[in-house]
């Protein structure tokens, strides 16, 4: 064996620092495309959802009437008047159209029967009845009384929507996402054939008109998120009322008058970074033991003021930690010119500093209320009502908010109730986008006014 | 001399108003000085309404799990005792039964599973974007993130049981697996904390100094090597942190699990993932979304597990802080 002379070592070297550098600059391109799929998977996720939600929305589905609506009257049931379509509902209904006031007026079976003694009139507070009837309780109703309670009750969409469910006998029998409706045609018309001869094929999209101004109904073709919406608005609204004063009020005590070197201070700082990490579900057992047990006299129990104060301390800390970023953001040189005019230091902050740091701080807000519109754990714990027809009238109203009913509609498996969860879906992100959007366009409008 | 006629009668003016004219003493500036003091209180009261929410969450949550640990039997013995909660596999309420395990197993089931989508593919994507992108990908790229990341979780916990789950069932048959199970909420669930761990870590790559980097290539490093061997460590604690906030938010993340999950608690060892089982949160969303009794076990117990959480992902959220504040500066 010949010892190698240092040129031949040196060739050996570069030989091997050649194929290492081949190795290693594809190992560096494995890894690229592993870090660009990382991305793009999340990319593809997110697609898969918003499709998966669209697909659920438009479809096929299946209608199968029980009684021609020809039978019933020589007119289209459309031009019937309120006091036809109730004379309709009472005559055609077995028990005079009683089950259908229990369920669709009283809260169903179960709310009746808790509460069987209440009059019509102490049943329904909000609705203007006649005398004679709003005495009554549910056994005592003749026919007449009921077709005046109902005209009095319902609009008359409502009214022609229970004419065509319960007479008429209309009912979604099947449906079927816009996928298989597009490229399995075949096969769902065969299956509708088979399965219910009566019935037709129609094009469907649940998210309409209808689906926006209906109250709650136990099938899925009739109900509408008119409730839940008006819900939201409301815990939103008083939400904010409770949440922007306290939080702006808190970030301004952090940055503006604290010195950092008092422990109180300092408590409060490191105990709202602890607060934004803490489960919003803990949230919900803190209202139900606060808000909803212990100030029953005031909030009157599971009730709009409730679920509101509980989220309330819920977006608490996004409003603080991102209200203190805005306001220090605010330049000294803005505050002392203030001082040297001799402005007291809350006259520097009212009319100098917050007007400076709104655009940030509505920024902040606005990302604490996007929070709060979808949050929905903490507002199961508190016990939002699941099925409620009645608007909310007032901070003490018994309510739902668009994720409680996307949560009912979704638990519902295979039915069609799916699809109308799937319409809540787009509906709350809509509103979220509208929200964002906001959002966004503040931040740069804060951005140019800060570099300017 | 007209100028300075001019200043004289200014001054004069300011002096009227800073001055009382009986006394002398300042007057406006005083009453300023009340009201600002007063403002002063009324701030420092928001401030703590903060601490009276983490007071409140204590107290509550610690007083009905005190309840419930001396609620007492037909027989006067307590129905559950500290050591038996946390060892004790068998959670039935209607049996006077309350031991966390199997709540607690499939809790960590569904969290790991998420951290096993979410930890990779996060990370992985906060390194593409801080990186490899440009800068106009970077700026088209984040805004998805920051979609995915809003998006209510009642929405995810809808995808998983109409997409997720039937996906599953596809790839593995019926048969294996249930309509409900932890895999599927696991694996949406990890899609949900992906872009937190993608943009806490984003800011933890971006935030190691230029000149390291360029050291590094220097050195002849490939860009991958220099990634991986210099500002992956370097960025190392802000990563960690990112981590064990995911973990935390996998822990107490509650409408996916109670959606997708299954309802009723399952001891299942060795783990199954296919099978339906009950989370903590999942339990609690449950029980008290029905008609629940105040001043019932059931109602003591939910309070328990609460606290239990409670605490879990309080230390995991002051272990991150540390971790973040502690390591910070390293490298700058």
């Amino acid at each position: 064996m010949m010892e190698p002379t240092p040129a031949q070592e040196r060739i050996k070297d570069e030989q091997a620092f050649a194929h290492g550098l081949a190795s290693r600059h594809l190992r560096g391109l494995v890894w690229e495309r592993f870090f660009q799929a990382a991305i793009a998977i999340g990319i593809i996720a997110l697609l898969a959802l918003m499709f998966n939600v669209v697909n659920r929305i438009f479809g096929v589905i299946a209608v199968q009437e029980a009684i021609h609506p020809s039978e019933l009257s020589d007119v289209p049931l459309e031009e019937l008047t309120p006091d036809q379509l109730s004379a309709l509902l009472v005559e055609h209904l077995p028990s005079g159209a009683r089950v259908l006031v229990r369920d669709s007026l009283l809260g169903g079976a179960d709310n009746y029967n808790a509460n069987r003694t209440l009059t019509m009139g102490e049943f329904l507070p909000g609705v203007a009845l006649p005398e004679a009837v709003a005495q009554l309780t549910l056994t005592d109703l003749q026919p007449e009384n009921t077709q005046t309670l109902l005209v009095a009750a319902m609009d008359k969409n409502t009214l022609l929507e229970e004419a065509y469910s319960q007479v008429v006998g209309r009912d979604v029998v099947g449906s079927w996402p816009l996928t298989e409706a597009l490229f399995n045609r075949a096969a769902i018309e065969a299956e509708v054939a088979a399965n219910y001869p009566n019935a037709t094929l129609q094009w469907n999209n649940w998210l309409d008109g209808q689906f926006l101004v209906d109250s709650m109904s136990n099938t899925p073709a009739n109900t509408g998120i008119r409730t839940a919406f008006l819900g939201t608005i409301w815990v939103l609204v008083l939400t904010l009322l409770v949440a922007f004063p306290l939080g702006v009020g808190t970030a301004i005590y952090l940055e503006e008058y604290a010195t950092g070197d008092n422990w109180l201070e300092r408590f409060i700082e490191t105990n709202i970074r602890n607060l934004a990490g803490v489960p919003s579900i803990i949230y919900g057992l803190l209202g139900l033991a606060i808000f909803v047990r212990a100030l029953e006299g005031i909030t009157q129990g599971r009730t709009l003021i409730s679920a509101a104060l509980t989220m309330a301390l819920l977006i608490l800390p996004v409003i603080i930690i991102n209200a203190q970023e805005a306001i220090r953001a605010v330049p000294p040189s803005i505050r002392e010119a203030s001082y040297g005019l001799g402005a007291t230091k809350w006259q520097t902050i009212w009319n100098q500093v917050l007007p400076a740091a709104m655009p940030g701080i509505l920024t902040g807000t606005i990302l604490g209320m996007s929070r709060a519109i979808g949050e929905t754990a903490p507002l199961i714990i508190i016990g939002a009502a699941t099925f409620i027809v009645k608007d909310p009238t007032s901070a003490v109203s018994k309510f739902t908010v668009i994720p409680i009913q996307i949560y009912n509609w979704a638990k519902q498996p295979g039915g069609q109730f799916q699809d109308i969860a799937a319409a809540g879906i787009v509906l709350l992100l809509i509103v979220l986008l509208l929200f964002n959007a906001t959002a966004i366009i503040l931040r740069q409008r804060f951005r140019r006014n800060l570099s300017a | 001399m007209q100028s300075e006629l001019q200043i004289g009668q200014k001054s004069a003016v300011i002096a009227r108003v800073l001055v009382n004219e009986a006394d002398g003493s300042p007057r406006i500036e005083k009453r300023a000085r009340l009201f600002d003091d007063f403002i002063r209180y009324v701030l420092l009261f928001c401030g703590i309404v903060s601490i009276f929410t983490t007071v409140g969450i204590v107290i509550v949550l610690g007083r009905e799990s005190l309840l419930l640990f001396s609620t007492l039997d037909a027989q006067g013995q307590p129905v559950v005792t500290l050591g038996e909660f946390f060892t004790s596999t068998s959670w039935q309420p209607a049996g006077l039964k309350f031991g966390i395990l199997p709540l607690l197993e499939s809790t960590l089931m569904t969290s790991f599973m998420a951290m096993l989508v979410a930890l990779p593919l996060g990370l992985g994507a906060a390194v593409y974007l801080s990186e490899y992108a440009s800068a106009r990908v970077q700026n088209t790229l984040k805004p998805v993130l920051e979609i995915l990341a809003g998006i209510p979780t009642v929405v995810y916990g809808y995808f998983a049981i109409t997409f997720m789950t039937p996906l599953l069932q596809g790839l593995f048959g019926r048969d294996t697996v249930q309509f409900y199970n932890t895999a599927s909420a696991g694996l949406v669930m990890g899609i949900m904390i992906l872009p937190t761990i993608a943009s806490m870590s984003e800011d933890a790559l971006s935030a190691v100094p230029r000149h390291l980097r360029e050291a590094s290539y220097g050195l002849g490093a490939t860009k991958f090597e220099t990634v991986s061997k210099v500002v992956l460590p370097a960025a190392l604690s802000g990563i960690v942190a990112a981590a064990i906030v995911g973990i935390s938010r996998a822990v107490g993340e509650t409408m996916i699990v109670a959606l997708a999950a299954g309802a009723g608690p399952n001891w299942t060892m060795p783990p199954n993932f296919f099978v339906a089982a009950e989370t903590i949160t999942g339990h609690i969303a449950r029980i008290s979304g029905g008609d629940l009794s105040y001043n019932s076990v059931d109602y003591n117990s939910l309070f328990a597990l609460g606290f239990a959480l409670f605490i879990f992902t309080l230390a995991l959220n002051l272990i991150s802080r540390f971790i973040t504040n502690r390591f910070r500066e390293a490298y700058q």
